[in-house]
């Protein structure tokens, strides 16, 4: 250990990494041989504890049946631990009512679900020709791609926020990009790119103002932040449980309860109906009527399961936690010669995902050389090609933290980084 | 995986640039974003130049100059012959140990042999080599059209 990283570990507000690191087997690892896996690839996805582990496995080894119009022990089992896992995610978002919350695949889904429910909506809600839509150029592909379509569909306009070169909103022409004509603004709470945290309330005021609906993408604050779906004012808020300690498969969507009565199913099947006829059906209240077909089940237990160990260690404390870690990547980072980074350059409302670019070296390469460390980070455009293309830049390295994450690896990535420049230097 | 064969391409890259062709093309890499622009330039039924511009990881970036290096001057049969070997070593996940034979063929290209290991990197070999042979079929089209 080096002086710079006792200094780290001195650093106020952080967890009890010790013990936790205790919970996620898979930190153990090795790689590459006898390197000590650093993983630092929490925006793409989380490493998941033993105690979610464990009641993925009980559900399969002792209650596993299909959910719902079952009569037998197992099926009400299962029943009630799906049902329960929603009542966990609806006090995790502070919810007003369980029947707000929506079990998709995962925040992709959900966010496809939102615009397609728009566009079969009749008024006041359609999205047709007349009207516009608002997104913002540091959107994931999964909330650009779904309102391209909805555009091409309807006719609708596709307008959005651009960006500052220190890498936040430009919202300066708020009221030309959100008018009278505007139907939805969906926009990230956290950018898994740049890892800015945007503001909330300047956007919903402006959208409530003209009447839109608001949209937001939390798939990278829900695992990091107090997520309260009543505080950000917005309409529907999607995330997915993976990134947050849960498993693969499952994602969310929480909507206003009268919406979510108004709007139409998007996909047909079992469980969304109230009565079937061959002529036509009607269909069951939310959040059934927009779970077609055997849900996740197992996963959504999972999530549960997530949700609790969150709980627990509590989001405030793992949101200080995340801050320091931040705070001090971004400072040892800005050590290392040619690395800029790309995104805000201090630990002010940004989140735990910092991307960067060393040098010329291409960050393949520099991922690479970092994993033969046994570094984990993520390079590419991170599914966020537009904020490249806006940084004229053709990708970055990302390197994300977590409530495991210790000062320690931020180290071990600046030292790896020192490697990489002396290998292509 | 990194070879200094494949380092010293990387670094002083052979053939590098746009120079004057019957066929361009340009191929894209869209997990990483790399990216390549090459034409070939026929003498016949000789490979007369490959010149290309590009950005991207080493591995792309030294493959194009090994391509250059490897096809310029060879007839096509013969450079086809190579790239169809090159394709079969960056296919074979590691199992392939190039003998002397494949070295012969291959020459500063065995150097890859290493990458294909490493799926996510195999695309950034191959780039400038689908590339190649994409525009040398148009080269060769357009070449027998007039």
């Amino acid at each position: 250990m080096t002086t710079t990283s006792s200094a780290g570990l001195a650093l106020p507000g952080l967890l009890d990494t010790e013990a936790i690191r205790k919970d996620f087997p898979v930190l153990d690892r090795l790689v590459h041989g006898d390197r000590k896996l650093v993983y630092l690839d929490n925006a793409a996805t989380s490493q998941k504890p033993r105690q979610v582990l464990d009641v993925l496995s009980a559900y399969y080894e002792r209650h596993n049946a299909n959910v719902h119009r079952g009569v037998h022990v197992l099926a009400e089992e299962a029943t009630a631990l799906y049902e329960g896992a929603r009542d966990k995610v609806a006090a995790f978002i502070n919810a007003p009512s369980r029947d707000e919350v929506i079990f998709t695949k995962n925040a992709s889904e959900s966010l496809n679900l939102v615009a397609n429910m728009l566009g079969w909506a009749d008024e006041p809600y359609r999205v047709d020709r007349d009207t516009e839509i608002v997104i913002t150029e540091m959107e994931h592909h999964s909330n650009i791609v779904p309102w391209q379509l909805l555009s091409q569909r309807t006719g609708a306009k596709l307008k959005w926020f651009g960006l500052t070169d220190d890498g936040r909103l430009d919202l300066s022409d708020i009221e030309q990009v959100i008018t009278e004509k505007t139907k939805i603004v969906s926009f990230v709470l956290v950018s898994n790119i740049l890892g800015t945290v945007n503001p909330v309330e300047a956007i919903v005021r402006r959208a409530q103002d003209v009447g839109a609906l608001v949209l937001i993408d939390a798939s990278q604050a829900a695992p990091h932040m107090v997520l309260d779906v009543q505080a950000l004012g917005a309409d529907f808020v999607a995330f997915t449980g993976h990134k947050m300690l849960g498993p693969t498969g499952i994602g969310v969507l929480w909507g206003r309860q009268e919406l979510l009565e108004d709007l139409p199913p998007f996909l047909g099947g079992g469980e969304m109906i109230e009565t079937v006829s061959m002529h036509s059906s009607t269909y069951a209240p939310a959040p059934h009527k927009f779970e077609a077909g055997t849900p996740p089940i197992a996963q959504a237990v999972g999530l549960g399961a997530a949700v609790d160990y969150l709980t627990a260690i509590g989001m405030e404390n793992i949101a200080a936690h995340e801050h320091a870690i931040t705070e001090y990547a971004v400072r040892r980072l800005l050590e290392v010669p040619t690395l800029q980074i790309v995104g805000p350059a201090t630990g002010e409302d940004r989140g735990a995902a910092i991307s960067f670019t060393l040098g010329d070296i291409h960050p393949h390469d520099v991922g690479q050389v970092l994993d033969e460390q046994g570094i984990a980070v993520r390079v590419g455009h991170h599914c966020a090609r537009p904020v490249c293309l806006r940084y004229g830049i053709p990708a970055t390295t990302r390197a994300s933290f977590y409530l495991y994450s210790t000062p320690g690896e931020v180290d071990a990535l600046v030292d790896g980084l020192e490697q990489v420049r002396n290998f292509f230097g | 995986m990194y070879q200094d064969v494949i380092l010293d391409h990387y670094k002083h890259p052979h053939g590098r640039g746009l120079r004057d062709g019957q066929a361009e093309v340009h191929h894209v890499n869209p997990t990483c974003g790399d990216e390549i622009t090459l034409r070939v330039r026929m003498d016949g039924t000789v490979i007369g130049d490959v010149s290309y511009e590009g950005q991207g990881c080493s591995i792309s970036q030294a493959s194009a100059s090994v391509l250059n290096e490897l096809l310029v001057g060879k007839d096509v049969g013969e450079a086809q012959k190579i790239q169809e070997t090159f394709l079969e070593l960056m296919q074979s996940k590691g199992q392939i140990e190039p003998d002397d034979a494949m070295e012969e063929v291959l020459e500063d290209a065995v150097a890859f042999a290493g990458v294909s290991k490493y799926p996510a990197r195999v695309k950034c070999a191959l780039l400038s080599w689908m590339a190649w042979k994409d525009a040398t079929a148009q080269a060769l089209s357009g070449t027998a059209g007039k």
